[in-house]
């Protein structure tokens, strides 16, 4: 009993810093990436290439001044952003990352908890993450913000439809609504993945659009358009309830990314059946992607750093380099290619999920919000319950 | 462990049910009553029922309170007022309740033997994801197709029913 | 006390359905009303899933999910019915729609 305890509140720990992390970082990749879609730096001078900018934004909204209005409703403006953070996190907790790591005889899987209804879970927490929103905007005593208030959580439980009938239907094929039973029952490489082995390919659009339109990201962010609405139900808030906003979207899209994952992609499933054994042949078949990855940035940074365009680069791009050429080489060991390639195939996938959502928000003008309601009830309803019939008329024949 | 669990989540529940009651402003009253809704949810799962403990939060906190949010923020529906109560009901009211509740927390405790208690877990099952445990999703999902399939189906005509009285009653008119 | 005895529930759905009434009973803004009725819903639904644990069986348990169905069903046309009855008399408090009364 003691064991457990000890052995979640590390495994708490390392979620929790480097989940935080991520999601800074995953700021200055958003802000690079649209960036570079409209030709232009992005973030720059704070660090190599604007690497130390998340550290300078929380450092700003940390010190900024912390305002409480006297006209808002007290409890349920400090209440909002908690609540919306809170939920955000707690969806993490059901997560699987990678299998089971072995370390000095202990063993434990790379998930906080097991939930035998793990996807109900995930579902649950992010119909209460509305109430962050619908209570931001109430409790800010502002026209604007109680519009955006009330247009975003209309928005997201329109959307949640949608949603839980395109997760319905890989549950269906994969009979489990415990999260590392479904990751088990898609074992075997690429082909056994529910988006192909199951058919769920307009499931997984469908998930992600719906996705799109829960976490209120482009084309679907008409309720906290900078814009449009005066910045939506936060337009009262300042400093860290704000940055509390901030954090629970990027959050939210890491959550939906993993479960998009987990769902329709296999979750830590390498896309080739993979043994992890120590004969040298497997060594290398199952670390080629990886390693190979990693040695051609290590070799591109390296060269640039080299021949470097301003004059710290001969130092930070050299380092990187190094770096990754040495990440590369973790990745041939064996001891630790049981835990590490899993890992690297979720996180990889998870990544793609959340590239695709920042380069559409690059690149998609926003809907107008009749244009996004009649969506979600007249188009994006209907084919959800289409798919889910048909798959359920397919399973069923099929067994 | 068992009753310190049962202890904090009643308390929350009874706490946020009579803030449900006794605040002027139908906000609060929203929000204590997702609060009682989240610490119902709780106690479920400490009786095994882990697929309801999920439709409760899914379904009546996260859809149903919203809607109820929802009508009181467009509607913009202010603190109440108090009226005049007479003398009689302000003394006797409190008073009375709990010894109704007295009365009825006694009959219950005679009814019940002692034996039965209640144990967190008991029904997930050792180790296996618990396939068929007492209150997972497969148990009651059998059930419902099963046994309960006529009920099941009518449920859905008055979903429908109450869709289209709902939109009747509350669309505009065309003048 | 290691244990937690089964009337204990029994008693807390108790303790609830009777804060359902009272609110129900006593209060005056037609929304607070409904919320009570809600209220009384639950601690009912509470009672069927104790009595789901105390038999083994699962039929508590789909008892209690029809109710949250109708319970649905019911907010949803009872939300309807009040907005009609705001825009007609442009009050929620239950004493002033009084005019069927002699």
């Amino acid at each position: 009993m003691d064991l457990f305890i000890i052995i979640t509140l590390i495994k708490l720990v390392i979620i929790a810093f480097v989940l935080l992390t991520a999601v800074a970082y995953l700021q200055w990749v958003e802000r690079k990436v649209i960036a570079h879609i409209q030709v232009r730096p992005g973030p720059y001078r704070v660090g190599p290439h604007g690497l130390l900018q998340p550290l300078a934004d929380v450092i700003k909204l940390i010190t900024k001044e912390d305002l409480l209005p006297p006209y808002v409703n007290k409890p349920l403006y400090l209440f909002a952003p908690f609540i919306a953070v809170a939920m955000a996190l707690l969806s993490i907790a059901v997560i699987p990352f990678g299998p089971i790591v072995r370390v000095d005889g202990y063993e434990t899987y790379m998930q906080l908890t097991d939930l035998n209804i793990g996807v109900l879970f995930i579902l649950a927490v992010s119909s209460m993450g509305v109430y962050g929103v619908a209570l931001a905007g109430w409790a800010s005593n502002n026209k604007y913000a109680l519009l955006g208030g009330l247009r975003s959580s209309a928005q997201m439980i329109s959307y949640e439809l949608p949603l839980a009938l395109a997760v319905a239907s890989p549950l269906l094929v994969s009979n489990t609504l415990s999260l590392r039973d479904l990751e088990f029952a898609q074992k075997g490489g690429i082909w056994h993945w529910n988006i192909l082995h199951g058919g769920q390919i307009i499931a997984f659009l469908i998930f992600l659009i719906a996705a799109f339109a829960e976490t209120n990201r482009v084309p679907f962010d008409l309720p906290e358009a900078e814009n449009e609405l005066v910045a939506g139900f936060h337009v009262e808030y300042s400093s860290m309830k704000f940055a509390s906003f901030f954090m629970a979207e990027y959050l939210n899209m890491v959550t939906v990314s993993a479960m998009a994952t987990l769902l329709f992609l296999g979750g830590w499933d390498a896309p080739w059946p993979a043994e992890y054994g120590s004969n040298l042949g497997a060594l290398l078949l199952n670390a080629a992607v990886p390693t190979v990855i990693f040695v051609i940035a290590g070799l591109t940074a390296l060269y640039h750093g080299a021949h470097p365009a301003h004059k710290l680069d001969r130092y930070t791009l050299t380092a990187f380099g190094v770096i990754f050429l040495v990440l590369a080489a973790v990745f041939l060991v064996p001891i630790v290619q049981g835990w590490l390639l899993p890992l690297f195939w979720f996180c990889a996938k998870t990544g793609m999920i959340l590239f695709a959502f920042i380069w559409i928000r690059g690149t998609l003008p926003r809907f107008r919000y009749d244009q996004l309601m009649g969506f979600a009830w007249k188009f994006l309803f209907p084919v959800a319950m289409l798919n889910l019939l048909v798959t359920s008329l397919v399973v069923a024949w099929v067994s | 462990m068992d009753v310190v669990l049962f202890l904090v989540f009643a308390i929350i529940a009874v706490v946020a049910a009579i803030n449900v009651v006794v605040q002027t402003h139908p906000i609060s009253s929203a929000v204590s009553l997702i609060g009682v809704m989240g610490s119902l949810a709780v106690l479920y799962l400490l009786l095994g029922a882990e697929f309801i403990a999920a439709a409760q939060v899914i379904v009546y906190a996260g859809a149903v309170m919203v809607l109820f949010i929802f009508v009181i923020m467009l509607l913009n529906a202010g603190a109440e007022i108090k009226r005049g109560r007479s003398i009689m009901v302000q003394l006797l009211g409190v008073p009375l309740l709990i010894a109704f509740l007295g009365l009825v927390a006694y009959f219950v405790e005679r009814l019940f033997p002692k034996g039965v208690s209640v144990h967190f877990g008991e029904f997930t099952g050792p180790g296996d994801h618990a396939l068929h445990g007492f209150g997972s999703a497969q148990a009651v999902g059998r059930a419902l197709f099963t046994t309960y399939l006529l009920p099941f189906e009518v449920t859905s005509l008055l979903i429908l029913i109450a869709i289209l009285g709902a939109i009747v009653l509350a669309r505009k008119e065309l003048d | 006390m290691t244990e937690v005895p089964i009337s204990w529930f029994l008693t807390l759905s108790a303790v609830l359905f009777a804060l359902g009434v009272a609110g129900f009973l006593f209060r005056r803004s037609i929304i607070t009303v409904f919320m009570s009725i809600e209220l009384m819903l639950n601690a009912v639904n509470l009672s069927f899933v104790t009595f789901s644990y105390q038999l083994r069986q699962v039929n508590g348990h789909l008892f209690t999910f029809f109710v949250m169905v109708v319970a649905a069903a019911e907010a949803a046309v009872g939300l309807a019915i009040i907005l009609t009855v705001f825009k007609n008399r442009s009050t929620l408090n239950i004493d002033d729609v009084d005019t069927m009364k002699d």
